[in-house]
């Protein structure tokens, strides 16, 4: 790991001295300053996903606690926070942080009820669980500095391969042999069901995928692209249009980690009615 | 250059592809997972159903005291209602009592005074008979003496009774 990152090391320098020299005219100016924190027009825009180790420059076992472990128990600290001392008070007329955690309550649970019917109810604290994680995980990352844990598909595909085992396990509970009925369309053609099986059953297969790809995507991406910005402010004469274009992307971020928290909570629900009502 | 760029990343590897740091986000995130789902399950939304549902009893227990008391309300209303035209009718009533028993109060009144002035009127009457009469009877004795002097006047010795049937016969006429 330390041989790893000394080769980085190395590596930027001599990106820095490439990008120097591209630049000219342009950059001479900036190579000035930027010597000295090693190299002027930078492109990292994926260091701030390294998992390293919060103490230490060790190895990183299974056990080791990392950035990842840091920003993980602040998400679980939010929660906390929001949802258990924020209601501590019980109160008929609630306080201004007990009114937004039964917000979250409400609309989570309403979701839940609106999608699954009342007997999806009984799954209700699962996609709460996974809501108020994602959500929280991605707005902590979108604080300069911070660790985007969502942004690691080892983390989104636990998710999302939670949730479709969880699923597929419920589902042959609830139904037994009948939640292959799924892939059966009893109201299809019966010389085109066959085919619209195999179709379901990719689909079907493809559903964990995508689940997690989609956050894990969304989230990357958006914190690359505010990096690649970030670098360009480097040269003065685009710093401004630059500085725009984070301010933007970052309205679009914030935009994004709620929207992806939601569409995730959402298709979780929808799966799980598949679970519950595997008839179509 | 960005080409060379992403070329050198593809090349470091992107840090979500290392997966040597797996089992420590697995292993994390599992703890965190655990650790919101018990603390949502036992603790965070028993509490917050909980004060929902106090929350739309209350509202609902404090509609229907709203509405129960909008209902003594009016009933209240009613009553007083009630109490007001009884209180106009007994009014009423005792007003017209009261003229009654004036009226009657009157009426015996003006009896009393009536009967008092025809027994004075009677009395009256009576008196003016009375005079009149001894008028009458003084007129005819003035008449004789005035007829004897008038007789005797004129040299002729009247006799009385002749005159007092002459007066007599004359009061009559």
């Amino acid at each position: 790991m330390a041989s790893h990152t000394a080769t980085e090391t190395t590596e930027a320098a001599t990106h820095g001295a490439e990008a120097t020299a591209a630049h000219g005219g342009d950059a001479v100016a900036q190579g000035a300053d930027a010597a000295h924190d090693a190299g002027g027009l930078v492109f990292h825009p994926l260091d701030q996903f390294i998992v390293k180790p919060l103490f230490g420059d060790g190895a990183v076992h299974w056990y080791t606690p990392t950035n990842v472990t840091l920003w993980l128990a602040l998400a679980v600290l939010c929660v906390v926070l929001l949802f258990v001392v924020g209601s501590r008070g019980r109160a008929t007329i609630p306080s201004r942080v007990q009114s937004v955690g039964e917000l979250f309550y409400g609309f989570t649970h309403k979701m839940v009820e609106d999608v699954c019917g009342k007997e999806g109810l009984k799954y209700f604290p699962y996609v709460m669980t996974l809501f108020v994680f994602i959500l929280f995980a991605n707005f902590l990352g979108l604080l300069p500095m911070s660790f985007a844990t969502t942004s690691h598909i080892a983390v989104t595909a636990v998710l999302g391969f939670g949730v479709f085992f969880g699923v597929t396990i419920l589902g042959f509970v609830l139904n037994g042999p009948s939640f292959l009925k799924l892939f059966w369309m009893s109201e299809a053609p019966l010389f085109l069901r066959p085919i619209i099986a195999v179709i379901e059953l990719i689909s079907y297969f493809v559903r964990p995928v995508s689940h997690s790809v989609r956050l894990a995507g969304n989230i990357t991406a958006g914190h690359a692209v505010m990096k690649v910005f970030a670098a360009f402010a480097g040269l003065a004469i685009v710093s401004p249009v630059s500085i725009l274009a984070i301010t933007a992307i970052y309205g679009l971020e914030v935009l994004v980690a709620g929207i992806q928290a939601y569409v995730f909570a959402i298709l979780t629900c929808v799966y799980l009615k598949d679970a519950l009502h595997p008839a179509h | 250059m960005a080409t060379a760029d992403v070329a050198q990343e593809v090349e470091a590897g992107m840090p979500q592809l290392d997966f040597s740091t797996f089992p420590n986000q697995i292993f994390w995130l599992l703890i965190a997972l655990v650790v919101i789902y018990l603390v949502l399950s036992r603790i965070a939304l028993p509490r917050i159903s909980g004060v929902l549902a106090e929350r739309s009893g209350t509202i609902s227990n404090d509609l229907a005291a709203a509405e129960d008391f909008k209902l003594r309300a009016t009933e209240a209303e009613a009553v007083y209602e009630k109490a007001l035209a009884d209180a106009r009718t007994e009014s009423n009533r005792i007003g017209d009592e009261a003229r009654a028993v004036a009226q009657a109060d009157l009426d015996a009144a003006l009896a009393e005074a009536d009967a008092k002035i025809a027994t004075q009127t009677a009395a009256a009457e009576a008196n003016i008979a009375e005079i009149r009469a001894s008028a009458t009877d003084n007129v005819a004795i003035v008449a004789k003496d005035v007829a004897q002097a008038l007789v005797a006047a004129m040299g002729t010795n009247a006799d009385q009774v002749a005159i007092d049937a002459a007066v007599a016969n004359r009061m009559k006429g």
